[in-house]
């Protein structure tokens, strides 16, 4: 129907759509090459069973990995260190970047484009020297953090090298990052109409009527963009306890972490179709949740371009 | 200073009214409140650069003494008749002063006052134990000098800096040409493309590594920079996305104009869109520079056999590795020649970065 109603293309169009495709091809070409096949290439993969080495012959081995993943208990640990490490880091990957806009975006602040360069700067520091520089401020004698614990008469914990500490000494280490998310925040308060604030305060709103009313449902697109990035980061992370402890999962297995279980067969043993299943999974987990999202989201995200039903 | 209401100029009135002046020292005391908490926030925010940069300039022995201050500090001494003597803090009739210790004892010590030695030695009663010794400030270099040398610094940076320069020159080229073909041209399908290029963000890098790194195994890549560098010349999603943002802000009158003149599409780019585009095109270049000089993991995985080839991430963590914790100066200092870089290149380009960043995390 559609294809009868649309006319022939004229020869100009013609022309612009091919050069429109020439412009685009170096895209084209490098998602084709680097994520297409790669991703097509995976998923067949898993069915087969290629090593690096291939000692033994290549085979088409059905869903074998598939069964050796559910019953690879590493698996099922490692998750469960990534989602008890998402269950901490994620609100303060969402709470703390928008509590620093709210307070960057304060009218009673001076400064305040000052104190935004210094707050994102750190976001630029390769994230090899923060874990350094912040491992420092970690260690539980000479560090900073415990030191200043100690002032206020806290003893404070071995943060790295104590099972029960060593998130909450990771989400300290990450807290850098958080730079990006200021911004992001901060353009988003500032995207926040002034009359809504004055007809709350009308209404009699105090500050936190104000945020509560105002600021966190105009801002619930931009929270939920956060948290949508943060899942799928979170999801991904192993390059801190690579880095810390090269990987191996101390203390006690508390930082054997999924991803660091996928890059250690892919690398260290070089298991490339189970690595490949390994991946595959991690990526159906990650389509899973941002998908509870996205339809989470007609509850609590407010898109102030729709016209609201209730 | 205070910041009163705004009122008019001329007929001021002689007497604020109370209710203004309550306001305005309301409003003072609150902004005061404000930006000291802010000032508070931040120092401990960036006071990890400074215990590093601290460190970086001691020794460990320095570092491991007992209540080491937070600088570089070393126990001065003083030269008496030929010898060196420990200098310590010395309570002599009410007043503090620095006194060197010549002749220790149980219960009386004698001292030499180092302003006036020619004085000669005086005794004091009291266990010299309990003295606190005085601290000269002494930083070394030699952190720097020795990791200048022992993380092959120059190699290293060199490598870096020219994965990062040529990767730019593939990112904004590639990007560019990309984003004027969203933003410019009318084809099918051109919404659908534009959706995949942006639902690439969210994809895990993962689910495209095992095939891509055997691939370039089997190409003999791996060990060469090509892996790192190759892709760059294929177009990435967030830059292709803040171009495309800001080519379409471009009005389309002068590309017309030239298409009139008989320039081609290429043309038209290059004279007529590329000028009025340097901003974005230069925070594209920034982006690039930055990412490039931090990434950790294409390296570690392309070229972790070949160390001479490694960039500064990389060698920065394999150094940290290897080297045991007693020598934190050392890897402070490794550290902070690693961040540098990044560190002035945003500070100087800080307004058109921040700007980039609120493209593409808002407007997307």
């Amino acid at each position: 129907m559609i294809a009868l109603r649309r006319p022939r293309m004229s020869r100009l169009a013609w022309h612009e759509a091919r050069s429109g495709l020439l412009f685009l091809s170096p895209w084209i070409i490098g998602f084709l090459a680097f994520t297409l096949i790669p991703v097509i290439a995976t998923l067949a993969f898993t069915f087969t069973n290629i090593t690096l080495s291939q000692d033994v012959p290549l085979r088409f081995v059905g869903l074998d990995n598939y069964l050796a993943l559910f019953r690879d208990p590493q698996v099922w640990e490692s998750l469960l260190v990534t989602f008890k490490f998402a269950a901490i880091s994620l609100p303060v990957a969402v709470i703390l970047p928008f509590a620093v806009a709210l307070l960057l975006n304060s009218r009673s602040l001076r400064g305040s484009a000052l104190f935004r360069v210094l707050f994102f700067m750190p976001y630029v520091v390769p994230f090899v020297a923060g874990v350094l520089i912040w491992s420092q401020m970690l260690n539980s004698d000479t560090g900073w953090i415990n030191g200043f614990l100690g002032l206020v008469g806290i003893q404070g914990p071995d943060w790295l090298n104590d099972a029960g500490w060593v998130y909450p000494g990771l989400v300290i280490i990450g807290v850098w990052g958080i730079g990006g998310g200021i911004i992001v925040n901060q353009a988003g308060l500032k995207g926040i109409p002034t009359e809504l604030y004055d007809a709350a305060r009308i209404d009699g709103a105090g500050w936190w009527g104000q945020l509560r009313h105002v600021t966190l449902p105009m801002m619930s697109p931009v929270i939920f963009y956060t948290l949508v990035l943060g899942v799928v980061e979170v999801l991904q992370y192993f390059l801190v306890p690579l880095v810390l402890n090269q990987g191996a999962g101390e203390p006690g297995g508390a930082t054997r972490f999924y991803n660091l279980y996928l890059y250690k067969t892919f690398f260290a043993f070089q298991e490339m179709s189970y690595g490949a299943t390994l991946a595959w999974l991690l990526f159906l987990i990650t389509l899973a949740i941002t998908g509870v999202l996205f339809w989470s989201a007609r509850y609590w995200v407010y898109y102030a371009g729709e016209s609201s039903s209730s | 200073m205070t910041v009163t209401a705004q009122r008019p100029i001329p007929a001021l009135p002689l007497q604020k009214t109370r209710a203004v002046r309550r306001r305005s020292r309301r409003e003072t005391r609150n902004s005061f409140l404000v930006t000291f908490f802010a000032v508070v926030l931040i120092a401990g925010f960036l006071s990890p650069l400074l215990r590093s940069f601290a460190l970086s300039f001691q020794t460990p022995e320095q570092i491991s003494q007992v209540g080491a201050p937070l600088w570089p500090a070393s126990p001065r001494t003083f030269t008496y008749n030929g010898r060196d003597y420990p200098v310590y803090k010395v309570p002599i009739n009410g007043v503090t002063r620095e006194m060197a210790l010549v002749k220790k004892g149980r219960t009386e010590s004698q001292f030499v006052d180092p302003t006036n030695a020619g004085a000669g030695v005086v005794a004091w009663q009291g266990g010299w134990r309990t003295l606190e010794p005085a601290l000269t400030f002494a930083p070394t270099f030699d952190n720097y000098t020795n990791v200048w040398s022992l993380l092959n610094y120059p190699r290293l940076l060199f490598n870096t800096a020219a994965i990062a320069v040529i990767g730019l020159i593939g990112t904004v080229v590639s990007c560019t040409l990309v984003a004027y073909g969203f933003a410019r041209f009318r084809f099918p399908g051109r919404g659908f493309l534009f959706l995949i290029l942006i639902s690439t963000i969210f994809l895990p890098a993962a689910v495209t590594l095992v095939p891509t790194y055997t691939i370039f195994v089997k190409l003999g890549w791996v060990g060469t920079w090509l892996p790192l560098l190759v892709p760059t010349f294929f177009a990435n999603a967030y830059d292709v996305f803040l171009l495309r943002q800001y080519l379409l802000t471009i009005p389309r009158e002068m590309d017309e104009a030239a298409a009139i003149d008989g320039a081609g599409p290429l043309r038209t780019l290059i004279s007529v869109i590329v000028p009025q585009a340097w901003p974005v095109i230069i925070a594209v270049a920034i982006f690039h520079l930055v990412y490039s000089w931090n990434d950790f993991f294409a390296p570690l995985i392309y070229l972790s056999t070949k160390p001479d080839l490694q960039t500064l991430a990389v060698g920065l963590a394999t150094f940290s590795a290897n080297r045991s914790a007693q020598e934190p100066g050392l890897i402070q200092a490794g550290t902070l020649m690693t961040l540098i870089v990044p560190v002035i290149l945003f500070l100087m380009f800080q307004r058109v970065f921040m700007r980039g960043v609120v493209i593409t995390g808002v407007e997307k």
